[in-house]
């Protein structure tokens, strides 16, 4: 099954190499993985996108934990919560293809944020399979590159990841 | 007080009470070794090779539960620490390692003698720092320290560059009395209701096993664990890790138990409905196949470290915290609870392991006109009056002296368990030497494990660190040749070494007693000459049987109750080679 973890953690040089190093030394999966300081510039947050039966997913958030500089986590997977990633999807485009990619990207609540003659950027955010979901829908031939950030969530409610 | 980085690094050690650090100068740690060079109240002891220090300050805080400290240059002499530093990290071991850096603006650049020191060993330790500000060096060595010895042990890294510890840089010093980490909170006590949970199951049990490991020796929970089990009257035995917490001269304690131990212990292991696991992990040599691992049981885990627990085996009674407070809370519930273990079953539980027991699965050919390893480690448990600390390196020995000296006293048994790293031995015993210089201290090993780290007789020599070494001399890499005889029809392949050294010779080289013994009768008193020797190292070369094996054996992907047993002394299969 497929975990979202966020983790906070020291903002301390090495801190992304130690969760990094971990996954590898001990054969675990990362989908996905992003990191950036948070309001409190001494700690990072997080994002890691997993996969795996439970036993492997309790064994991760316990070596995880057990990392010194690592202060809180939680499985996102384990509480009602909100999943976003932004992407970034070049194509090239021609007179013929330019209304109806524009028509698909507005379908998606995407942005057309750059154009040239010849290609659109086109920015998105939503769920991954979302993001799959639009990948699929235009014409593969015309996709010059896609940029992904890694899925970030964040639990519903009063719940959250803080000191 | 004003003092410049490498003072504070000294100074530091000494207000943390570090009495030796175990080391080896150069280049990016002069300025470290020139703040060692003017005190006197922290001792360093120059190693011959950086493995050695490692080896030294483990063994110094597995014997005296201290924090081991480790000093060496950057490059070189950090990769060289890395086996030593692995070797602590797998047995969760206290130790600090100060690593030389090259100075901070050129880090990155392919310095000479620069290596990513934090890099190189972070998969091996409990955590490592750089130090970017030697405004921050004193805490950081507080907070190594803390580390290093608190919740589950193990090494911790501190990476020096050489600018911070530079003479001319004067800083206001303070060592800091405490350290708050907000992201380290090891456990302490256990969860009450657990404990209530766990003694319940306990007292229930109608065929119960204790299995206890190292995490009882480094929470030094040996006289709670003997409370518990002496009350309860159940079996008990000890991972190689956990030799010695319970006295294996004690009739409760059924030996050692995995893939070299006891018939009892593993059959007992198997047969078993409730286990109380004690501080030990459930390593694959103690488990044999997962698939089959006791198969009636329910298991009860003590552990400090939460991924421990159900990491390989699943347990159905998790505790985390310290094991002593935890044994502390389970003996009173035991003493209070109305319930209690049935005399019956108990009774009957105990019959069934004396029959395991009659099969005396240790036996060995005391016949034979050989010298056997298993008589050498029964002869020095008698001279030695079961009261020596002893190392060992890795092998058939180390095996020999886990099943035949019969340790009675936790921190007596000094051995690489996890990492199984050759050439432990004889730097371990001078580790231990220097923390007990009154008591006896043998390094068990082989012609082979010896070698790996021979050069450090030398420092044996320097600080007078007066140790017995068992060389059990069988011309073979023993436990490789018993598996190539097992696994591979009994093809050699490169564990037989045919140009050994004089040792005898070697060790006068060195300065040391050279002792060759070729004949059993000659034994006994080549080894209580050597122990009389109080102010000598001395080498005892012993020219063991080559062809014996170590029993029994759960040969790899095997269970508990499918182990390999000695076949009778003088029939073909034990006399092949010889």
């Amino acid at each position: 099954m497929r975990h979202i973890i966020s983790i906070l953690i020291e903002n301390e040089a090495g801190a992304l190499s130690r969760v990094a190093g971990l996954f590898s030394a001990r054969g675990y999966n990362i989908e996905s993985l992003t990191v950036a300081p948070t309001e409190d510039s001494s700690l990072s947050r997080m994002t890691l996108v997993t996969r795996g039966n439970d036993d492997i997913i309790e064994q991760i958030t316990k070596q995880l934990n057990k990392l010194v500089d690592v202060v809180k986590l939680i499985d996102l997977a384990e509480s009602a919560h909100i999943e976003r990633e932004l992407m970034m999807v070049k194509v090239k485009t021609s007179e013929a293809t330019r209304a109806e990619i524009k028509r698909i990207a507005d379908i998606f609540r995407g942005r057309i944020i750059d154009v040239t003659p010849t290609t659109f950027v086109i920015e998105m955010t939503g769920t991954s399979d979302k993001l799959d979901a639009f990948v699929k829908s235009i014409d593969e031939t015309t996709i010059i590159e896609v940029v992904r950030s890694g899925a970030t969530g964040i639990c519903r409610g009063e719940k959250g990841l803080h000191l | 007080m004003e003092l410049n980085g490498a003072q504070i690094l000294v100074q530091s050690l000494k207000d943390e009470g570090v009495e030796y650090i175990f080391g080896y100068p150069g280049g990016a740690v002069l300025h470290i070794y020139d703040a060692i060079f003017q005190q006197d109240d922290v001792k360093h002891i120059l190693v011959r090779h950086e493995q050695g220090a490692t080896h030294a300050a483990d063994a110094y805080a597995r014997a005296t539960g201290k924090t081991g400290v480790v000093l060496v240059t950057s490059g070189p002499g950090a990769t060289n620490a890395v086996t030593g530093i692995a070797t602590a990290y797998m047995d969760s071991i206290p130790m600090v390692v100060i690593s030389g850096q090259v100075p901070s603006p050129v880090i990155g650049s392919d310095a000479f003698q620069e290596v990513d020191m934090v890099g190189i060993s972070r998969p091996c330790v409990k955590h490592n720092f750089l130090v970017k500000d030697v405004t921050k060096l004193a805490e950081t060595i507080k907070k190594a320290f803390y580390v290093a010895s608190t919740g589950r042990p193990g090494p911790v890294v501190v990476d020096v560059p050489k600018d911070i510890t530079d003479p001319n840089i004067k800083v206001p010093y303070k060592y800091p009395r405490k350290v708050i980490m907000r992201s380290y909170n090891p456990a302490v006590e256990g969860h009450k209701g657990q404990i209530k949970k766990a003694v319940e199951l306990l007292l229930s049990a109608q065929r119960p096993m204790i299995y206890s490991g190292g995490g009882v020796i480094l929470g030094e929970a040996s006289r709670e664990l003997i409370e518990l089990t002496r009350t309860l009257g159940y079996p008990i035995t000890n991972t190689l890790m956990g030799l010695g917490a319970y006295p294996a001269t004690d009739k409760q304690f059924i030996g050692m138990l995995g893939m070299h131990g006891t018939y009892e212990a593993n059959m007992g292991m198997h047969e078993s409905d409730v286990i109380l696991a004690v501080g030990a992990r459930f390593d694959d040599r103690v488990t044999g196949k997962l698939a089959e691992f006791c198969p009636y049981a329910k298991i009860i885990h003590i552990d400090v470290d939460p991924a421990s627990i159900s990491k390989t085996v699943k347990v159905d009674i998790p505790i985390v915290g310290q094991v002593k407070p935890v044994l502390t809370q389970m003996i009173e519930q035991v003493k209070e609870s109305k319930k209690q273990p049935s005399k019956k079953a108990l009774a009957a539980w105990w019959e069934q392991i004396d029959k395991w027991r009659s099969v005396q699965c240790l036996e060995y050919d005391r016949e034979s006109s050989l010298i056997k390893p298993q008589y050498v480690i029964e002869q020095l448990y008698e001279v030695t009056k079961g009261d020596a600390y002893i190392t060992s390196d890795v092998g058939q020995h180390q095996m020999y002296a886990a099943q035949y000296y019969h340790f009675d006293k936790p921190r007596r048994w000094i051995n690489s368990g996890g990492l199984g790293t050759m050439g432990f031995g004889l730097p371990a015993a001078i580790g231990v030497k220097l923390a007990f210089p009154e008591a006896d201290v043998a390094c068990v090993t082989g012609e082979a494990s010896i070698q790996m780290c021979i050069q450090e007789l030398s420092t044996a020599l320097q600080y007078k660190t007066p140790v017995k070494i068992i060389n059990l001399n069988n011309r073979y890499m023993g436990m490789v040749r018993q598996w190539q005889e097992f696994s591979y029809q009994s093809r050699y392949s490169h564990s037989y070494m045919d140009t050994l050294p004089d040792f005898v010779k070697l060790a006068e080289a060195y300065g040391h007693v050279g002792m060759l013994v070729e004949n059993k009768a000659d034994l006994r008193s080549a080894l209580e000459e050597a122990f009389a020797m109080k102010d000598r190292t001395v080498f005892l070369d012993i020219i063991t049987d080559r062809t014996e094996n170590v029993y029994p054996m759960i040969e790899s992907g095997k269970g508990h109750h499918d182990m390999k047993l000695r076949v009778a002394p003088g029939t073909p299969t034990d006399r092949e080679l010889a």
